[in-house]
């Protein structure tokens, strides 16, 4: 029983930061029909941001952890600017290849700049358990869930309850039409780019603890995140969140009590299995047949 | 300009709807029959990787290109299509029978991801493909007994009806070229018949299609297997050329890059295949020659702009430096990418085009004949 409430415990906050990258493509998803395949290599900038202003210039955590979220905010909105933007109405084949290849880029240059080594971060929760009886919590993958839960609120307010939130909200329903009602569609994309390069950059500065970040990081657990937004339904916030909590679970279970190998393909089999009985997730809104 | 009268449907079907046509393509048969004899051997054995590549880019291309049906997982297929090769052979299987047996199980195996890809569009589908590929990729390193798990299997040289064909002779490239030419052809006999048209009415407009009668259901299913079957023969070559495989080496990474190959080739038809193989092997060797040559060059430019032999000598050493970092070759790859995608959407033999449509139409061409339609309502998510 104890053992399974410690994988548990660690399911979810794997399964949280799956969570948070599947909320990157949620949101993007949602705004612009665009499904970035570079998100995971965004979390990895993030991480790597991170990195270099608390790791090697050694300012504090926070401050670091802000300017990480603040540069990459920036840095999101770029890419919106020089990749997807001119490249919106196009068949979503040929924006998904333009962010492969944003992926590959962002991995390759992240790779020359700060060598293919494992880098770690110090965090005030690398050290310490939080002890319940004979359960012992890492205080690092707490955080994680702790971080996650606040940063799903905050963006669950923003989009139901500010103009902004509902002016995005509006123009992933139709970008012509809220063209028209006067929403600047373009800059409300490009903040959308911007928040989800920001959720990234949390996910990427929350994992550094438990695995550590280097520049394929991105690739692996970007592409564990597409069976968690999957299950959660293409499309829906806490939906993205739920399922990566399910797929972090499932996986750390399977890792637990299956043989070797399991761990690794049952993010994918549920993936396949949620696509055939119930394509549109456990959230997502069953869309009818126009003609 | 020559303008092409058709009378009748047969007109308008024909391979070769001019004697042009027939005249260069015999001429490109010809030089590619003598290339073996010409050409150094690390050219003739990226050759033998075009081939192979074109041929897995056809079959993506019906899929793709024609059908609509995106698919990242096609690594998968050539990873069936070259293990089966690699099991039969160990049982002395002749390579005729292998290489049938591989096409055929490979497209039994793509016609059985075709029924539950039946229900998903879009991005869904290209989810659904990258973790069939995924699983496939994990049953090779773990089905030890038949595959040999991680440490991979070792390939025999080829040999056909008693003669050993070894992996860089000339014959190797003629059986992969003749592979190359029969899938071609084959596939244009294939979209010039009531399948063919089929799929590309599913890629235009699915619910137009069913109602005019076609059974989406069965041409996808149809199409997603022969394009599995096309990768499977690919597969067998493959594994012939490389002469060991191992599970690493279907990965998701060769899955995108089938993709490009279509990508920069142009998604429209099958020259895309042949000329986006043909760049994606090249741009090896072409990076090599860069990272050797590039710096010497770019020194010598600065010598004669007046620069001293110091600052020459310097900036040489910095580009090498630049060159030699790793990673280059994917930032290239991804730049690449991205420049196609924003630039040159319809791919290399769009250009073609739109380059001998210009000297066709001079001075009367009109850069908009090529633009393409946006469209801002969402639809994709509604269809």
């Amino acid at each position: 029983m104890l053992d399974f409430v410690q994988q548990l415990v660690s399911g979810v906050a794997l399964g949280c930061v799956y969570g948070l990258i599947a909320l990157g493509f949620v949101l993007v998803y949602k705004a612009t029909e665009v499904v970035n395949f570079a998100q995971g290599d965004l979390m990895m900038l993030g991480g790597f941001f991170a990195f270099t202003f608390i790791g090697m210039m050694g300012l504090n955590y926070w401050v670091g952890f802000a300017g990480a979220v603040a540069a990459m905010a920036l840095f999101g909105m770029l890419a919106e600017r020089v990749v997807v933007r001119p490249i919106l109405g196009y068949p979503q084949f040929s924006i998904i290849m333009a962010t492969i290849g944003l992926g590959y880029f962002l991995r390759s240059v992240a790779g020359m700049i700060w060598g293919t080594d494992d880098f770690k971060i110090d965090t005030p929760f690398s050290q310490g358990v939080l002890r319940i009886g004979s359960l012992v919590l890492a205080y690092d993958k707490l955080s994680v869930i702790a971080a996650t839960i606040i940063l799903c609120t905050l963006l669950y307010l923003f989009f139901n309850k500010t103009t902004l939130g509902t002016a995005m909200r509006a123009s992933s329903e139709n970008m012509l039409a809220a063209y028209y009602m006067g929403i600047p569609v373009k800059r409300v994309v490009s903040i959308v780019w911007a928040i989800s390069a920001a959720v990234a950059t949390c996910a990427g500065v929350l994992l550094a603890p438990i695995t550590f970040i280097h520049s394929n990081v991105g690739l692996v657990l970007g592409l564990k995140a597409f069976p968690a937004a999957v299950l959660g339904g293409f499309g829906s916030i806490p939906g993205a969140v739920v399922g990566g909590v399910l797929i972090g679970v499932i996986e750390s279970m399977a890792g637990f009590y299956l043989p070797e190998g399991w761990k690794d393909v049952a993010p994918y089999i549920v993936l396949l299995a949620v696509l055939l009985l119930k394509p549109e997730g456990l959230f997502g809104l069953h869309v009818r047949k126009k003609v | 300009m020559r303008f092409l009268f058709k009378t009748d449907y047969e007109d308008d079907i024909r391979l070769f709807p001019h004697s042009g046509y027939a005249v260069s393509y015999g001429l490109l048969i010809a030089v590619l029959l003598i290339a073996p004899y010409v050409l150094s051997s690390y050219l003739m054995s990226q050759l033998v990787f075009v081939c192979i590549y074109a041929t897995v880019g056809v079959a993506l291309l019906i899929l793709t290109g024609f059908t609509g049906q995106a698919s990242l997982g096609h690594a998968a297929f050539l990873a069936i299509g070259a293990y089966t090769a690699a099991y039969l052979q160990k049982y002395n299987v002749p390579f005729p029978i292998y290489f049938l047996a591989a096409g055929a199980l490979t497209g039994l195996i793509g016609a059985l991801v075709g029924f539950p890809a039946l229900r998903l569009q879009g991005i869904y589908l290209v989810i659904a493909t990258i973790s069939f590929a995924f699983i496939v990729e994990e049953i090779l390193a773990r089905w030890e007994s038949v595959t040999n798990g991680n440490e991979g299997m070792r390939i025999k040289t080829l040999s056909l009806f008693g003669v050993a064909v070894p992996r860089d002779s000339p014959m190797f490239y003629f059986l992969c070229l003749g592979v190359l030419v029969l899938t071609i052809v084959g596939t244009l006999n294939l979209l010039r018949s009531p399948t063919g048209r089929a799929f590309v009415a599913i890629r235009d407009s699915e619910t137009a299609a069913r109602s005019m009668g076609v059974n989406v259901a069965l041409y996808k299913v149809k199409s997603f297997a022969i394009s599995a079957a096309i990768t499977g023969f690919a597969g067998v070559l493959f594994a012939h050329k490389l002469s060991f495989i191992s599970p690493e080496m279907f990965t998701l990474q060769l899955s995108i890059e089938f993709i490009i190959v279509i990508l920069i080739g142009g998604t429209f038809s099958l020259h895309g295949a042949v000329l986006g193989a043909i760049f994606i092997v090249m741009i090896d060797p072409f990076l090599t020659y860069l990272k050797d040559d590039m710096p010497g060059i770019i020194a010598g430019v600065a010598a004669t702009l007046g620069a001293g032999t110091e600052t020459a000598g310097n900036i040489q050493s910095k580009v090498a430096a630049f060159a030699s970092l790793n990673g280059l070759k994917g930032a290239i790859y991804g730049i690449i990418i991205m420049l196609f995608v924003l630039f040159e959407p319809l791919g290399l033999y769009g250009r073609w085009l739109k380059i001998k449509l210009f000297f066709q139409l001079f001075p009367l061409y009109k850069r908009a004949t090529f633009k393409r339609q946006k469209i801002y309502v969402k639809s994709e998510r509604n269809r």
